[in-house]
């Protein structure tokens, strides 16, 4: 357990579905699997198969780089049930191949003060039954 | 008439009292309010052919809405033309909405349209506020936020609020003043749940809940039940109050409807719904007279002021800034009754209730002076976003 994500409290988890099943499994692979037109190269996000840029269907999972930008992020104090240790960082990363796909994360293995708006960061995954969540840490300089 | 909404009056409200402890039923609370407000508007009984909710009788021990129209028609016995709740809409007032086109349809004329709330009790049984389940799985929408303990609300508006002050540059002492101008207000309201003013020092020395939010800035639960009466303005013209119509509605959604994906998060899903209000009347924000803008943290008034045109975008810090403007004596008072910060969270049908409370003259200690005609409300948060005019027409 790092530093940062000591939230001892078990994950909640979403429901695994057809459309989100490839997004919440992916790091098995350690690969985060987004949405992505094969007619216009779109990504398409939260998943499903239709294409809002072009109309196509033809949509399906692909590997992204898994780098991102931390858009917004909060420092959770509020212990809202015993056994969960505070504070923790909760964020919106926006993922780097497309600036409309947010994704709502915990930023780990970081000293949680040096986080910031703009932040370049990384995914890594850690299993919670049969979900793969992804995490973001920092990469590269922090100043 | 282009605009149906004109045709629309509210003509009656009531309140059942606000509590954190009612001690009473949430049904018992809801049949005070509607009581009241259906003898506020000087109907009977007989003359409700109309009802309209939001969200609906959630089915569940959260407190968030343990009521729904089948319930209180029951026991209200009432004989309808027509009836919906509504739950995927332009937040709160969506039940308002509603109810105009209904109204307009010729279904009914006078629309009873209630909002109760027993999250109070509620939290001494269960966990507060809980959108899902510690360790549970969750349903959408909160499916994407689930696995990182963003439990509440709070987790997500904190999101959008970080934003927010990332880019407007708003100072943490700015936006105190919608919480202190709150409880002044509340001061001044014997049926606020918190009374005694607070000062900046006890605004900064209070638990910061989720970064930038602290306390004073989160609403307070409570139990208790608001409702007003709608009505087909030539309906109106027979009942009790001074006429008091609808001039314009905000019901728009312009973006992508969701709590992560939503176009502008520093914005929320504010300014569309504005930009529709404002395109369907002839007045502008300088003609309002007296603001209830949605509270359920302090940074959604903070975005209404500024979608609404009252500021700027990103100005309402300096809008704010001392909060004299936003005083009961200032150029726009806002949420005078203490608002869901103080007065408690009566999920923007607090905010109705206290409009027509100052366009009808009754604020007593809390009268916004001038004589108040124009009133203008919002509801917020994430991709839900709806705002209207009200207007006292004598
Ligand atoms: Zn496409």
């Amino acid at each position: 357990m790092d530093e940062t994500d000591k939230t001892h409290a078990a994950r909640s988890l979403p429901f695994l579905t057809l459309d989100n099943r490839d997004f919440w499994t992916g790091g098995a692979n350690n690969r985060l699997l987004i949405y992505r037109c094969n007619s216009c190269a779109y990504y398409v996000h939260p998943p499903t198969t239709f294409c809002p840029r072009c109309e196509s269907r033809d949509v399906g999972a692909q590997p992204v780089s898994g780098f991102g930008t931390i858009f917004s992020f909060t420092m959770n104090y509020k212990k809202w049930f015993p056994g969960l240790d505070v504070p923790y960082i909760i964020a919106f990363v926006v993922l780097e191949e497309q600036d409309d796909i947010r994704l709502v994360s915990n930023i780990v293995d970081c000293n949680p003060d040096d986080v910031r708006i703009g932040q370049r960061v990384k995914v890594r995954f850690e299993q919670a039954s049969d979900i793969w969540v992804p995490l973001f840490a920092p990469v590269g300089d922090l100043s | 008439m282009k605009y149906p909404e004109k045709n629309v009056a509210i003509t009656g409200i009531g309140q059942s009292r606000i509590s954190r402890d009612a001690g009473f039923s949430p049904l018992s609370l809801t049949l005070d309010a509607v009581l009241e407000a259906i003898a506020d508007a000087g109907l009977e009984r007989s003359d409700i052919d109309g009802m309209s909710c939001w969200p609906g009788d959630y089915q569940d021990a959260s407190g968030m809405a343990p009521v729904g129209i089948p319930a209180l028609q029951d026991a209200l016995r009432l004989k309808l033309g027509w009836y919906s709740n509504c739950r995927e809409t332009a937040g709160q007032f969506g039940a308002i909405f509603n109810a105009i086109a209904a109204i307009s349809a010729n279904l009914c004329r006078h629309v009873l349209i209630f909002r109760t709330m027993y999250q109070a009790t509620a939290r001494k049984t269960s966990f507060a506020n809980a959108s899902f389940q510690p360790g549970g799985r969750a349903f959408w929408p909160y499916d994407w936020f689930a696995p990182y303990h963003a439990y509440a609300a709070a987790s997500q508006q904190a999101l959008y609020f970080s934003r927010y002050v990332h880019e407007s540059g708003i100072k943490p002492e700015q936006v105190a003043q919608i919480a202190l101008i709150s409880r002044q207000n509340a001061s001044l309201n014997p049926a606020a749940i918190y009374r005694t003013p607070i000062t900046l020092d006890d605004y900064f020395d209070a638990p910061i809940i989720s970064s930038p939010l602290k306390l004073f800035d989160c609403d307070v639960p409570i139990d208790g039940s608001t409702a007003i009466i709608l009505s087909r303005v030539d309906c109106a013209r027979d009942t009790r109050n001074p006429l008091t119509r609808i001039e314009a509605i905000g019901s728009s959604m312009q973006y992508r409807n969701s709590w992560t994906q939503l176009d502008d998060p520093a914005t929320q899903a504010l300014p569309g719904v504005a930009e529709m209000m404002w395109g369907r009347t002839d007045l502008s924000p300088a003609d309002v007279d007296v603001a209830e803008l949605y509270d359920g943290f302090s940074f959604h008034t903070i975005n209404s002021l500024e979608a609404l045109g009252f500021c700027p975008k990103f100005e309402a810090g300096a809008f704010i800034d001392g909060g004299s403007r936003i005083a009961l004596d200032g150029e726009l008072p806002i949420n005078t009754n203490g608002g869901a910060l103080s007065a408690g969270r009566m999920h923007a049908y607090g905010q109705v209730h206290e409009a027509c409370v100052q366009l009808w003259g009754r604020g007593e200690r809390r009268q916004v002076a001038g004589d108040p005609r124009v009133a203008a409300l919002s509801t917020a948060g994430g991709p839900l976003a709806g705002c209207f005019l009200l207007v006292r027409d004598d």
